[in-house]
């Protein structure tokens, strides 16, 4: 190696770029076998080799670039989505942003040692400077992948949040012309809306007359809670529908009459089945108690 | 739940996700101090009001915990801070049904209700602060809910 420009900064990212370039092959060879690259790619070893000369060729541009320490440096877009798949899969799998960073930090030293192999013939500060401008490169690859990891970890985040607003409404058809909703959770105003929208429709699908609110399953019933109730039994009325609210505790029922909340023009009951029995009474269904059917006894 | 709660935690109210943050966390700090079921459904209840106030009249801010202990008692105490337009009329806010930003208009009149103690701090441009304490009910007998 000659010690043509390894004065400057600029001199020894070229270089470390060089270098990058030259054992591309060796380096991706090391990776593959790191617990990162290998339990991600899992088809095939040659798989995860191409994935790590993915990875060098990207280190290696980013290098040529001198840009070192900078995140956003365009070599990195090639890899971001792959960087962001491995991250996310390894989150699956169970495994905390830092254990991440520090399988991204275990890359290095293979990596260190090649580089120390291949300039042992320069001057030691050579050497060194080469050193540590691999270190700081290596650093940059981690928070690209922590970067990517977040992000991705926000994205599943909201996907979530989506999800949850359609499973936690389900509208159930108790009876002919009796449908209920439990509900579950904090009832905020994108969810409420949920619930008023899938209510209202299931009157009309199941041509109901009385329609259950169940609230046992909402911790918190503050003004805005009783709002949103308020609301869509007022919605539902206007359907044709009568609305019950259920599931009222005594904690929640004493709580909204010291809130002075007038829920005085809303049918409510204790329980779920006080509901029912009322929806069946008001439309003149008895349910009576037969015989036993089945287990006939000897 | 044998740790006692941190002597002072501050949570921040920036969204409607930090809201049912508070309320959990306010819920985790009651039920470890001993307040019965009914008492926590209130402060809980009262703290969403009042946190819910925080961020649509104050623009956002935070609330901060403390536990207290006097003598035997121990209480929660919830302070209220915001930054935003402050409250002109604090009469007139206190008032049931009085509503500027399309709701019942029971939150902050409800709240007090809620609560033992409530006290209300508001400069017009400066900000609000609300700070509401309960104490554990029934030091003999845990299980009494309600004052």
């Amino acid at each position: 190696m000659q010690v043509a420009e390894h004065d400057t900064a600029d001199g020894v990212a070229k270089e470390l770029g060089g270098f990058l370039e030259r054992r591309r092959e060796q380096i991706a060879q090391r990776w593959a076998d790191a617990p990162l690259f290998r339990t991600v790619f899992t088809v095939s070893r040659d798989e995860a080799v191409e994935a790590c000369k993915a990875v060098v060729d990207a280190l290696a541009d980013v290098a040529r670039s001198g840009r070192l320490e900078d995140v956003q440096a365009p070599g990195f877009a090639a890899v971001r989505d792959q960087l962001g798949r491995m991250a996310a899969s390894r989150t699956q799998a169970g495994f905390s942003s830092s254990q991440i960073a520090g399988e991204v930090a275990g890359l290095r030293e293979p990596t260190l040692t090649l580089l120390r192999a291949e300039f042992e013939d320069s001057s030691s500060e050579h050497l060194e400077a080469c050193l540590l401008a691999l270190t700081v490169l290596m650093g940059t690859l981690r928070l690209v992948v922590m970067e990517t990891s977040v992000s991705a970890g926000e994205e599943l985040i909201a996907r979530q949040q989506l999800q949850l607003l359609e499973v936690a409404t389900p509208v159930i058809k108790l009876w002919e012309g009796i449908v209920a909703v439990p509900l579950i959770g904090t009832l905020d105003s994108a969810r409420s809306q949920v619930v008023m929208e899938s209510l209202l429709e299931a009157i009309v699908d199941q041509r109901a007359r009385y329609a259950i609110l169940d609230i046992t399953g909402v911790p918190t019933v503050d003004s805005l809670v009783a709002q949103h109730l308020m609301k869509t039994v007022a919605a539902a009325r206007l359907m044709g529908a009568e609305c019950i609210v259920s599931g009222i505790r005594p904690a929640i029922a004493q709580t909204i009459v010291h809130l002075g909340i007038d829920l005085g023009t809303i049918i409510t009951r204790a329980g779920l089945a006080d509901a029912l029995a009322y929806a069946l009474t008001e439309q003149g269904i008895v349910v009576s108690q037969g015989p036993a059917q089945g287990g006939s006894p000897r | 739940m044998h740790a006692p709660p941190a002597p002072t935690a501050r949570l921040p109210i920036a969204s409607d996700a930090d809201l049912a943050w508070v309320r959990q966390q306010v819920r985790q700090a009651a039920a470890g101090l001993g307040f019965g079921l009914v008492q926590q459904t209130k402060l809980v209840t009262a703290a969403s009001e009042l946190a819910r106030n925080t961020l649509v009249h104050g623009g956002g801010g935070h609330v901060e915990m403390t536990t207290l202990e006097e003598g035997a008692a121990r209480g929660l105490r919830l302070s209220f801070v915001d930054n935003g337009p402050g409250i002109r009329d604090v009469d007139l806010a206190m008032t049931d049904g009085y509503t500027t930003g399309g709701g019942l208009g029971m939150g902050l009149s409800g709240a007090k209700r809620l609560v033992q103690e409530f006290t209300l701090d508001s400069r017009p441009g400066e900000g609000t602060t609300v700070t509401v304490t309960d104490w554990a009910a029934g030091l003999p007998s845990p299980r009494t809910g309600a004052p």
